[in-house]
């Protein structure tokens, strides 16, 4: 066991300039069939790491099979072809090659790592798995069975129960308000016909997006993307998820559990990734609650009065809203003066914004950090995905320590009014709390 | 020499060169200053980054009794400010640098590191270099952080019931021995010590002689010793470190049993842990027979327990092993489950103990060791992709009793391990009388 001085990383969208660094340069890789891919090559370990998405994830789901996407996901790799479950693992764990499926809200994703001796072998599997899989009773039972008893656990974890009821709280009409991972009833309900049906209609060739990093050649990947989705259904069949807002409405919910410290949640609607102003939002989110050890609600929360170990703030970007999204944790006799400095510190920024010096570290740590974005390979093919599904455009990579650059201190000010708004200020608390509102029992 | 030949012996040169799983894994550089600090390089030119991370042989497990802990707290106070980079300005500067920085403590070692461009790396040095010797510290910041602290142990422990089920288990296991305590400290423990125990504990254990650089990235020995030469040349160690004295953890003679109930538990999992050698106690290839073990039993969805408690009995939704042999003195073999919703805990314990008892009586058959093996040595491959990885197992090894040497022949003990050997090494861990059951279980309406 490892105590670490920091739990929660930031999850910001962390881009940068180096000075005398190039980025590797991005190629579009389209095949013959005119499937395309975003590629970086890099021949210094014999690996290929390939990341894919379809879009449209969880969302997608019938609000009576809540869990849908994420069955599907849990099963493709479950049995396909000529391979059941067994055999199909086997072969996975034989050539060491990596392969796993995920569904998000807005997408379902899948991660593809191997070595490059074994690609060929590797890219059939991804094949099988993503036109031919089984669906066969015993995996369908099981993977059943792991999800119902995920949702268990959730239902009793301080951080799952607030985050779900913040969610639900944000989007109550809305599929975001659900969790991902679908509902009990949900998920008992699914048939292998449900199964057929969204593997057909969501699994598309103009729903797919993929990039891929390492040790392959243009060419090399052209075959290959033919090889693997080239039989894929030309197009999706789904319909089209709704935009929304959140509605925050400056409520604070406490959720009664017995633990010795409450779990806070805080938060309300924030931009997407396609607003204009996104970037200044990057560097107001730093500096109020981003990076490591050097924020405001780090100092004022953390370093000043020693009241939680985390305090930290994202931008949460989804296809169809956006959120700005915060977490504490504090011992319940002192939550109740989290909360307080949280809206205070809120406010201040709202009124006042940030000082030159502040906009001028967060702007050096963006753009400095960045050549860390490029030590894992599976994050560089998830990057490529990511600027693909949000058309940020090839040259992104190139752009990105500029559009940072680029924020004034006048820009923190402006969006810092227009994003932050205390007064709708939302707060999700389990635990027992002294001094905030009635409790109530949560979910059931 | 006629044409034809040319294509084997070609052929032989590449074989020859190729990088291959069992010619080392990382292939670093190591050097030693005058005052004892041993430096790791290792050579990745991904991206023009370097993670630099320095370690101390010191943890949880070398602290005095009553004192439980204050690793942890000091690793935190180490950021609070050194002579020449007072009031938290290293953090600052990392940040301003677009670096990222952190800290862990451990039961045998405490590590600090920063990750950063490469041109940066000097300065990370110079700081990392002055809070060495020089750190500054006051009752003013000691406060705040010792209540960081007491929140870090509510998140981490008093909030979930998995984790203090847990410390409670290697209570049991690791009788008259640190390893049997959390390495947080108790809350007692925490509140209690005052601003001399903090700083005799640092004065104590750091100085170089105590202390394991490792620098993985876009940077060569040849390039970093100047730096490190420069940096960390001038620090000297007051007395010699002190030397590692710890009990013995004696065998255990009698099956022992813990169970958690908990209104925050929402589905029962399964654990049992027995003593195991570790690299600090045992022979390497008896480690190595162990880790191939750990393999054949749950590395993968094929492997023999998964298979046969998930699939085919269908009475787990999860099961794992876990080995981890990086320790100066006895380690753990944990055999982990989780029921199916429905099954009750007293099946799943039935039918795990049925395929332990299985294993103990018919050993493990070649193939399943061939291609644990197999899998084994193709990880080597991916961990060499990783600059973080290469600087934490180099950190790992050399703080707890292992060598370089040890780390780069790690493929060569892993592919002469035996089915025999396996077998062997199974009945003299899981086949001992002595072992702890741990039980978590939701806490229900009626009771007990």
């Amino acid at each position: 066991m490892i105590m670490g001085r920091l739990l929660v990383a930031t999850v910001l969208l962390l881009i940068w300039a180096a000075p005398a660094w190039a980025v590797p340069p991005v190629r579009k890789v389209v095949s013959d069939g005119g499937i395309e891919a975003w590629l970086i090559e890099d021949h210094t370990h014999p690996v290929v790491h390939l990341s894919l998405s379809f879009r449209g994830g969880a969302a997608l789901d019938p609000a009576d099979r809540g869990g849908l996407a994420s069955l599907l996901a849990s099963l493709l790799d479950e049995g396909a072809g000529d391979l059941d479950s067994q055999a199909f693992q086997g072969r996975l764990e034989d050539l060491a090659v990596e392969l796993s499926f995920e569904a998000g809200r807005d997408g379902l994703h899948g991660t593809l790592k191997t070595l490059t001796r074994n690609l060929d072998p590797a890219a059939d599997l991804l094949r099988l798995a993503l036109t031919a899989p089984r669906f066969d009773r015993e995996p369908v039972a099981r993977m059943r069975a792991a999800i119902l008893a995920r949702l268990e656990r959730a239902a009793s974890n301080p951080d799952d129960i607030a985050r779900r009821a913040f969610q639900a709280a944000m989007f109550p009409d809305h599929p975001y308000g659900r969790p991902a991972a679908g509902d009990p009833d949900g998920v008992a309900r699914i048939t292998v016909e449900d199964l057929r049906g969204a593997l057909r209609d969501r699994l598309a060739r103009d729903a797919l997006v993929v990039g891929v990093f390492g040790d392959i050649t243009p060419d090399r990947l052209r075959g290959l993307l033919d090889q693997v989705f080239g039989g894929l259904p030309a197009t999706a069949a789904t319909g089209a998820i709704r935009e929304t807002k959140a509605a925050a409405g400056g409520r604070l919910r406490v959720i009664a559990r017995d633990i010795p410290q409450s779990v806070i949640l805080f938060g309300h609607g924030g931009p997407k990734r396609e607003d204009p102003d996104f970037y200044a939002a990057t560097v107001l989110t730093h500096i109020l609650g981003g990076g490591t050890f050097s924020s405001r609600l780090h100092e004022e929360i953390r370093e000043k009065r020693g009241l939680a170990y985390s305090v930290g703030l994202s931008l949460w970007p989804l296809d169809h809203a956006g959120l700005i999204l915060g977490s504490a944790g504090t011992a319940n006799e002192r939550a109740a003066e989290t909360v307080e400095i949280l809206r205070r510190e809120w406010s201040r920024m709202r009124e006042s914004g940030a000082t030159a010096q502040e906009v001028d570290d967060a702007r050096t740590y963006l753009t400095g950090s960045f050549p860390l974005r490029f030590l894992s390979g599976s994050r560089i093919a998830r990057m490529l995905v990511g600027m693909q599904v949000h058309d940020l455009g090839i040259d992104y990579l190139d752009r990105r320590n500029g559009l940072i650059s680029a924020v004034t201190r006048a820009d923190v000010a402006r969006v810092a009014r227009r994003l932050l708004d205390p007064a709708r200020l939302e707060f999700v608390v389990v635990g027992r709390p002294e001094g905030l509102a009635p409790a109530d029992d949560g979910p059931t | 020499m006629r044409p034809f030949h040319v294509l084997p012996v070609l052929i032989a040169l590449f074989l020859a060169l190729a990088p291959d799983a069992r010619s080392g894994v990382f292939n670093p550089e190591t050097f030693t200053l005058d005052n004892g600090l041993q430096v790791v390089v290792v050579t990745n030119r991904r991206a023009p980054v370097v993670t630099h991370m320095l370690w101390y042989r010191v943890g949880r497990a070398d602290e005095s009794p009553g004192k439980g802990g204050l690793s942890h707290l000091l690793e935190h106070l180490m950021f609070k400010g050194s002579e020449a980079y007072p009031d938290g300005e290293m953090s600052r500067r990392v940040a301003r640098n677009g670096g990222r920085e952190n800290a862990f403590t451990s039961y045998d070692y405490t590590a600090y590191h920063q990750t950063v461009a490469r041109d940066r790396l000097g300065l990370m040095m110079a700081m990392e270099a002055d809070r060495m010797t020089n750190l500054r510290l006051g009752a003013p910041v000691v406060e705040p952080e010792r209540q960081v602290v007491l929140e870090e142990r509510r998140m981490r422990i008093g909030n979930v019931p998995a984790a203090r089920l847990r410390a409670a288990a290697r209570a049991a296991l690791f009788v008259n021995h640190p390893y049997g305590q959390p390495i947080i400290g108790w809350t007692a423990e925490i509140e209690g010590y005052g601003l001399e125990d903090i700083l005799a504990h640092y004065r104590r254990w750091y100085c170089p002689a105590n202390a394991v650089l490792v620098i993985a990235g876009d940077v060569t020995a040849a390039e970093a010793r100047p730096l490190v030469e420069r940096h960390y040349g001038p620090l000297a160690c007051a007395a010699p470190p002190p030397a590692r004295v710890r009990p013995p953890i004696p065998d255990l003679e009698s099956e022992r049993r813990v169970t958690l109930r908990d209104p925050n538990v929402g589905q029962p999992t399964w654990r049992r842990v027995w003593l195991a050698p570790s690299h600090g106690t045992a022979d390497p290839p008896a480690v190595a027979a162990l880790e191939v073990l750990d393999e054949v039993l749950s590395g993968g969805a094929t492997s023999r327990l998964h298979r046969a408690l998930v699939v085919d009995r269908g009475v787990a939704t999860s099961v794992h092993t876990h080995y981890n042999p990086d320790a100066l003195d006895k380690t753990d073999f944990t055999v982990f489950a989780a029921p199916r919703p429905g099954v009750p805990i007293e099946r799943l314990e039935d039918a795990a103990v049925a395929e332990i008892g299985a294993l103990l009586r018919d050993g493990v058959t070649d193939s399943e060791v061939a291609r644990a093996k197999q899998r084994l040595l193709d990880s080597a491959v991916y961990a060499r992709e990783s600059i973080r990885v290469a600087a934490r197992v180099f950190g790992v090894a050399l703080t707890t009793g292992q060598t370089v040497d040890d780390v780069e022949s790690w493929p060569d003990r892993i592919a002469s391990v035996t089915a025999g050997e396996v077998a062997r090494a199974a009945r003299a861990v899981l086949g001992r009388p002595g072992h702890v059951t741990s039980i978590l279980l939701p806490e229900t309406a009626t009771g007990s």
